[in-house]
């Protein structure tokens, strides 16, 4: 199958991975800067006898969803900041009872309406730590139209290989900004669906795990399973015992399954890294100020290296402190008063000394800010 | 070409996103070039002045904002005033006859004035076309470009119904450079 | 009517239930049940979802795909598994706090959707689970454990609330009531389209005991009292109706299914797509 390459937006990035993933079901509620991707969807799923549904809240968006995995199909939302706030409450809900599902989060400038068309990574600790209550997350970062077309193909194949839900943070300069890209073509890419149970409904546990990826078969509501779902701790038949144990055992498990998969979900990139003193690591739109930087430090002369994150959660421990291990000194640009820099910090244990360049008031930080600090670090 | 970086500007509603995001279409289907196509949004794009940007790259385009422009299109003396530090002084300014140039230190080598608005009310029949035919100037002005690339996208991306006085628009504005 | 086989609806192995002896959740849970079986849907084709407090538990007590979501959100997660597959039959359990309080946005947005979802309220006019707060059902002037001085708040009529929103199958029984609940619920799971079951019941645990009502017994006599068949209650005087509430088939409408519209809309957009290439 050929491909072209076309013009797109960011959010409508979103739209064609999710559709090359097999997406059948959108529910969502209006939000900037994150509504071309409902639009899309409302034009695009009918098309593809999928569904979409523009619900009557977020908390009531982050529940169709959630709905529309348990019967079975591969299921979106999209929102921005104060959406996102709302969803905690459910997606919490499908990290417990394993509803995999993808959710966007294209961030603005928080908190509260902040700066409703204004970029932000202000976000990123909310996409690890929202919901109540320890828990796992798995968080992709896209920084180009492309990449987003990728990461969202990798979210949805991560939360069905994993049961759980994934969050893919945009921020608005990626979900407004066109740029050409080259679609993959259908046949080209790899799908992952999620394990459902091989038939047998006798005495069927939903919770109970077979392989060694602590990750448990699930079905389809209407497949005759007669399973229960519960929000509360709950053993391997589904049902609450109020029990520690219980309690353990299932955190451990959600725990494990992110940790099982750890090294085939955590996407990092690295650039000009062999002979590099100082290093920059950035994630989401910052990530392309940094290489411009970076590319720009180097044509003066700077051994300066690039480390893009793109699955920002879970974090990328290791590969974080191999490049402490290897620099005398990280830069972390953020758009926001000091967040990641801080994992940063504890991962590099000391190994590296992280510096932190922030911007928090709605402005993209430009590759010529970066290039100064590589200047005053060099 | 490495970085080449346009900006279009004027007032909101005067089409200048449009004829940005028409550029950039075009250039990714000629397929020569990678593009980056970034623009104002919400309240600042329907009142005021309003913006969008164009990196055109034979590279992989890293920063997909203008730092300093190579080309600046001005459709107001708003827009000419808040954009015009941006824009290098080997670079290229485009600018309605009437706009008002405040701080003529900052103008660049190259400064073309043409009658936007006249050809839009005058020869065309709607103002509201002037920014194609600030279009069909810039397409005339670049040499990355083909202007039969740009009138199959604007055929594309208008209102059906308006498709051929786009079209006679963006000739006029094509014809008064080349002419 | 005769009685479904226990066996076949319940899981056994969960009972007995949590809610306190007398209460009035399991005359409801078994009249849904009853429905559910008067009305002939396929068990494996058939959903049952809550949310929070007692009636949130009802659904594990019972041999279908159940799910137990977040507080007042039932509804919203049915909407998702019903658009996702329209043949799934949909049975929402909620209460008066969680359908009326905190849920009553995706209550009010089911109900003008007119999706087909069959929604039992088990209205006890109370906070059980979290003993006895007083909800959006406590009627004014009562004592709950947030009401020490008495209830200010004005009650919602949950039943006219739905009609008003545009459900189009609402009726209203009560735990005394059993035998009419049980068909009100089977004629509502057979409506193409919203409906909506406002079963009232007695919380003499939390309600009662701090209202001076007594125990169960004296409670549901109450419910006997004090609701009216439709057309009884028309007839009784102006004072009479202030105090006294109907009971019965409340309404029902004909009005286009939302899936059924849906699925329209996608034969038609594809149809679309194929004449213009």
């Amino acid at each position: 199958m050929k491909t072209e390459k076309v013009l797109l937006q960011g959010n409508e990035a979103v739209v064609e991975g999710a559709l090359l993933a097999g997406v059948r079901f959108f529910a969502g509620y209006p939000i900037t800067p994150s509504s071309e991707i409902a639009e899309g969807f409302s034009r695009r799923l009918p098309l593809v006898g999928g569904k979409f549904i523009q619900m009557e809240d977020e908390l009531g968006a982050m529940a169709a969803t959630i709905g529309g995995s348990l019967a079975g199909l591969k299921s979106i939302t999209a929102t921005s900041g104060p959406g996102f706030s709302l969803k905690q409450e459910n997606l919490g809900f499908g990290i417990m009872i394993e509803a995999p599902c993808v959710v966007v989060n294209v961030s603005r400038t928080g908190p509260s309406t902040g700066l409703p068309t204004s970029p932000s990574q202000g976000d990123i600790m909310q996409t690890r730590w929202g919901t109540h209550g320890d828990h796992p997350a798995v968080v992709l970062a896209p920084s180009t139209v492309s990449n987003t077309v990728d990461l969202t193909i990798k979210a949805f194949n991560f939360s069905e290989m994993l049961r759980t839900p994934v969050i893919l943070m945009l921020d608005e300069v990626v979900g407004h900004m066109r740029e050409n890209v080259l679609l993959p073509a259908a046949d080209a890419i790899e799908i992952i669906d999620r394990k459902r149970p091989d038939g047998n409904k006798a005495n069927f546990k939903p919770y109970e795990v077979k392989g060694h990826d602590h990750v448990p078969p699930m079905p389809d509501y209407g497949q005759g399973y007669h399973y229960h779902t519960t929000g509360l701790y709950h053993d391997e038949t589904g049902f609450p015992r109020g029990k520690s144990e219980d309690a353990e055992k299932l955190m451990l498990r959600l725990m494990h399954k992110v940790d099982y998969y750890r090294d085939e979900i955590t996407l990092v990139e690295k650039k000009y890294l062999s002979d590099a003193k100082i290093a920059v690591l950035a994630y989401g739109s910052v990530a392309r100020s940094a290489e411009s930087a970076v590319e720009m430090a180097r044509n003066n002369g700077i051994k300066v290296g690039f480390m893009q994150i793109k699955t920002v959660w879970p974090f990328p421990e290791k590969e974080v402190a191999e490049l402490a291990q290897k620099v005398d000194k990280i830069i972390v640009p953020e758009l926001n008063y000091g967040q990641y820099v801080r994992e940063v910090t504890r991962a590099a244990g000391g190994m590296a000394e992280v510096i932190p360049l922030n911007r928090f008031a709605g402005q993209l930080i430009s590759p010529a800010t970066i290039k100064e600090m590589i200047e005053e670090e060099d | 070409m490495d970085r080449y970086e346009i900006r279009l500007s004027g007032a909101g509603g005067q089409g200048a996103i449009l004829a940005g995001i028409i550029l950039a279409d075009a250039i990714t289907k000629a397929d020569k070039f990678n593009v980056a196509q970034t623009q104002s949004y919400g309240p600042e794009a329907r009142g005021g002045a309003s913006k969008a940007e164009v990196i055109v790259s034979e590279k992989v385009i890293a920063y997909p904002k203008v730092t300093k422009a190579d080309f600046l299109l001005a459709l107001t003396d708003s827009a000419l005033k808040k954009y015009l530090p941006d824009l290098k002084k080997t670079g290229s300014l485009l600018i309605d006859e009437e706009v008002f140039i405040q701080d003529k230190d900052l103008l660049p080598k190259e400064v073309i004035k043409i009658p936007i608005f006249k050809i839009a009310r005058d020869q065309v029949g709607k103002i509201i076309t002037a920014n194609m035919v600030a279009l069909g100037a810039m397409t005339a002005l670049f040499d990355f470009i083909d202007k039969g690339e740009i009138e199959k996208v604007i055929a594309k991306r208008v209102p059906t119904d308006t498709v051929e006085l786009n079209l006679e628009a963006f000739s006029a504005g094509y014809r008064f450079i080349v002419e | 009517m005769a009685n479904p086989d226990i066996n076949k609806y319940y899981r056994r192995n969960k009972l007995p239930h949590i809610w306190c002896p007398g209460c009035g959740h399991g005359i409801i849970t078994g009249a849904i049940v009853r429905a559910i079986d008067q009305a002939g849907l396929d068990q494996d084709k058939t959903v049952v979802i809550s949310g929070i407090g007692c009636s949130g538990r009802a659904p594990g007590y019972l041999k279908f795909d159940t799910l137990h979501t977040t507080h007042g959100r039932a509804l919203a997660f049915a909407t998702g598994v019903k658009m996702a597959n329209p043949e799934l039959n949909l049975i929402v359990i909620t209460g008066d706090g969680d359908g009326a309080a905190i849920g009553g946005n995706h209550l009010i947005h089911a109900c003008r959707r007119n999706i087909n979802i069959t929604t039992v309220m088990y209205n006890n006019s109370i906070y059980g689970m979290t003993s006895g707060q007083f909800s959006p059902t406590t009627p004014t002037g009562s004592l709950a454990t947030t009401a020490p001085y008495g209830n200010i708040d004005t009650q919602f009529d949950v039943s006219n609330l739905a009609m008003a929103a545009g459900a189009t199958y609402v009726g209203r029984s009560t735990s005394y009531h059993v035998r009419e609940l049980i068909d009100l619920i089977t004629n509502g799971i057979k409506h193409q389209g919203f409906s909506f079951i406002e079963a009232v019941t007695h919380c003499h645990t939390q309600f009662g005991r701090k209202n001076d009502l007594g125990g169960p017994m004296e409670m549901m006599e109450w419910q006997k009292e004090n609701y009216i068949p439709v057309k009884a209650w028309a007839k009784l005087s102006a004072a009479e109706k202030e105090v006294k509430k109907t009971r019965g088939l409340l309404k029902e409408e004909e009005r286009e299914e939302y899936t059924d519209k849906y699925l329209a809309l996608i034969k038609q957009v594809q149809a679309g797509e194929e004449k213009n290439g």
